[in-house]
């Protein structure tokens, strides 16, 4: 009766239901982010042209280069060559890093303006932009929380490969991780046009 | 009955000794086990928390406590009883422990995220009861109504933080039941030859699954507006508080589905079982569930009509209300007509079925009453909602819950209870809860809020009578739980089957052993067919109390 341990549809589906889950979870934010750009529309406007352009598409860019490399290193799993598997992994890994270190110099920047929650250039500003930034950063920080966490599963993945315990049998741990990722950078595609480039 | 030895003797694994075998186990019976026996703990709290609410309420000037501490108290008691039992309570305990055998599998699919989830419930237990020691027992009610918990100084952020932690748990079971009931019935049960209770879990996890990440973000930015002062809900910030009320409801209100859905579950078990008759209208009660938990989600904004909205708003969500009436009521209709003409066998988990029907109607209809829009102005936030959610969350789902938990006691534990103090305790417990919150809809109705710790004088004397409905009702729940614990001294052990039921729980040992099924199970072409039973019954000799 023990053959559903190797169920890997099954496990696939108990991850693509924790995906809807995790879909909610920001469909919560969104839901916000519609009402009060509905309430605030030219705040938001605004608020969008002080963000730095040029570090959002570059973390667009690298967002999609680090889902591309998991992909293609499930599919180098299955062709069973470990070494590309871990060179993918590790680029993986480095993507997410550079992600988070463009997020560290724009978010610094906004900090060292003033423009972070409960500062007391905030208090002073209009209010739609006090919301604009609450959702920018509170937005944005979850996403990068959970591309914190999308790094230490993809760094598991890593160790796991090294050591064989993830190989061209039984690869659904590196499957489902990557879907965890690709979920991370579909968050990010929804993100960075509704703070970067609205209008 | 066979010699396999239960699964209280076999620990999931060799490796596991004494207390480790529970800690450790995979094993969704041992889980389900350990979920009962804390729960239980947290509902104890519970009653008496609620109790000390009503003592005070009995007399005007009261002088049992401070309105701070009654604050304190209804927010507790509501903590701990949405979160930490209600919700929980039938998923956990009961669909852990018997959904993996009403499908013919030996464990849930996941069973490691299970015990996770397990631990995940007691940690949330055990931040909320931190805390209230760290920095004073929050006082926002069990909704954490912004601007209020945002600004109050008790300790909102933890116990917030404990109802997200508590979230994840319910969420991650959910999750765990909709891959075990996809993936691991037997090859040859098909949607149709499913349990009824299996179906109500099946529909209350996928609203668990996809609701509960609501509060949980939801939740999460009121920790952060309590730590950053972000401002998203907060108005001299520019944010919107009913924005706060829209995406609590909008779990919180498809959590009331989580609650009373596997309920019903429970109920059209037991219904067919006593009347040895198959479920009327099996088909119906399946729609009707998904109905309920699609229709359900829909309608989070009928607790707000007095808090600004559109009219146009105000109408379709009323609308919406008065059409989850409609599946509600196909399953009345469908338990009532399983007794019409059937044979029917008195046992305490039918009369606890019965009062459950009886009591649910009235907790329904006074819904219906909320849900339009008109008189929903006149009784918003007084005794009359108190009266109407407790109809419903106790007399609904808490009477499904003891009912259950007679109907599978046996099961658990291989040890039948004594009859006769069951239905003294359900007798009392029905009567005293009548008393108790009959009262509440006319004082309601007279214009008595909610959530005062005192009121008018001339509402003296029914809230006087309701209190000591109240103590009734705690008399009765204690002589109907103490009941339940007495049949451990008893030595006799239970038969697989001993009421007859039809589904494969009961063709296994009492309790299981630790695969579930000693022979390969059988699947019936149709789950309720009694005719075969009765036959099975027959040919193996006088009765099924022969067991399997």
């Amino acid at each position: 009766m023990s053959e559903h341990h190797v169920d890997n549809t099954g496990s696939k589906f108990g991850m693509w239901l924790f995906l809807y889950s995790e879909l909610m979870l920001f469909g919560g934010l969104f839901v916000l982010y519609a009402a009060y750009y509905y309430q605030y529309t030219t705040f938001f406007i605004s608020g969008g042209k002080q963000l730095d352009l040029f570090l959002g598409t570059m973390n667009t860019v690298i967002l999609l280069l680090s889902s591309f490399t998991v992909a293609c290193s499930i599919e180098a799993m299955r062709k069973n060559s470990k070494k590309l598997v871990l060179l993918l992994l590790g680029l993986t890994v480095f993507f997410g890093i550079l992600f988070l270190c463009n997020k560290y110099i724009e978010w610094n920047h906004k900090f060292q303006h003033g423009i972070y929650p409960g500062s007391a250039y905030m208090e002073q500003s209009a209010k739609g932009l006090v919301i604009f930034f609450g959702l920018y950063f509170t937005m944005t920080g979850l996403h990068a929380l959970h591309l914190l966490i999308g790094l230490i599963v993809i760094g598991v993945c890593f160790f796991l490969c090294w050591s064989d315990r993830i190989n061209a049998k039984d690869f659904i741990t590196l499957d489902n991780s990557g879907l965890y990722w690709h979920l991370i950078d579909v968050i990010w595609i929804f993100l960075f046009p509704l703070f970067y480039l609205i209008l | 009955m066979s010699e396999e030895p239960s699964f209280y003797q076999t620990p999931s694994s060799n490796r596991l000794k004494g207390i480790w075998a529970w800690l450790l186990t995979t094993d969704h019976k041992r889980i389900g086990i350990m979920y009962l026996l804390v729960i239980m703990l947290w509902f104890s709290i519970g009653i008496v928390l609620g109790i000390l609410i009503r003592t005070n309420l009995m007399f005007v000037n009261p002088k049992l406590m401070e309105a701070q501490t009654y604050n304190a108290l209804f927010t507790l008691h509501g903590v701990i009883m949405i979160f930490l039992f209600i919700i929980p309570a039938i998923p956990s305990i009961f669909g852990n422990f018997l959904l993996p055998i009403q499908i013919g599998a030996d464990d849930v699919f996941f069973p490691k995220l299970n015990l996770l989830s397990w631990y995940l419930y007691i940690a949330g237990g055990i931040l909320a009861i931190v805390s209230l020691f760290l920095k004073g027992i929050p006082d926002t009610g069990w909704t954490f109504y912004v601007p209020f918990s945002i600004n109050t100084q008790t300790g909102v952020t933890l116990s917030v933080f404990a109802v997200f932690i508590l979230g994840i748990s319910s969420m991650i079971t959910g999750l765990n039941f909709i891959t075990t009931i996809h993936r691991m019935r037997k090859d040859d049960m098909g949607w149709m030859q499913l349990p009824l209770f299996t179906w109500s879990i099946y529909a209350t996890s996928w609203v668990q699954l996809l609701a509960t990440p609501i509060v949980g973000v939801t939740l999460l930015v009121v920790i952060f507006e309590r730590l950053f002062g972000v401002g998203l809900f907060d108005p001299s910030k520019g944010g919107d508080p009913l924005l706060y009320q829209h995406l609590f409801w909008m779990y919180s209100h498809p959590a009331v589905y989580i609650m009373i859905l596997p309920a019903m579950g429970i109920i059209s078990e037991i219904f067919p079982v006593f009347a040895r008759k198959s479920i009327f209208g099996y088909k119906a009660i399946v729609a009707s569930s998904m109905a309920i938990a699609i229709v359900g989600s829909l309608v989070w904004a009928h607790h707000m009509f007095v808090s600004g909205m559109s009219d146009v708003a105000v109408l379709v969500f009323s609308l919406l209300t008065f059409l989850v009436a409609i599946p509600s009521a196909i399953k009345v209709f469908n338990w009532v007509s399983t007794l019409y003409k059937g044979s029917i066998y008195v046992a305490p988990p039918l009369l606890f079925a019965l009062c459950f029907v009886f009591l649910f109607c009235v907790g329904g209809f006074t819904g219906l009453i909320q849900g339009a829009a008109g008189p929903n102005v006149h009784i918003h936030d007084t005794h009359f909602i108190v009266g109407h959610f407790h109809f419903v969350m106790f007399g609904g789902t808490g009477f499904a819950f003891l009912a259950g938990l007679h109907f599978w006691w046996p099961k658990f534990f291989g040890r039948m209870y004594n009859f006769k103090a069951a239905y003294t305790g359900t007798i009392l417990l029905t009567v005293g809860f009548i008393m108790h919150y009959m009262p509440m809809f006319i004082l309601g109705l007279k214009g008595m809020p909610r959530r005062y710790y005192t009121y008018l004088p001339e509402l003296q004397p029914m809230n006087f009578f309701a209190g000591i409905g109240a103590y009734i009702m705690v008399g009765g729940l204690v002589v109907v739980l103490i009941n339940l614990l007495a049949s451990f001294r008893r030595k006799e052990s239970v038969p697989a089957d001993p009421w007859g039921g039809t589904t494969l729980e009961w063709y296994v040992p009492s309790p299981p052993p630790l695969k579930n099924f000693v022979h390969e199970p059988v699947v019936n072409s149709y789950p309720y067919d009694f005719p075969k039973k009765f036959h099975e019954m027959k040919s193996s000799g006088n009765s099924a109390n022969k067991g399997v």
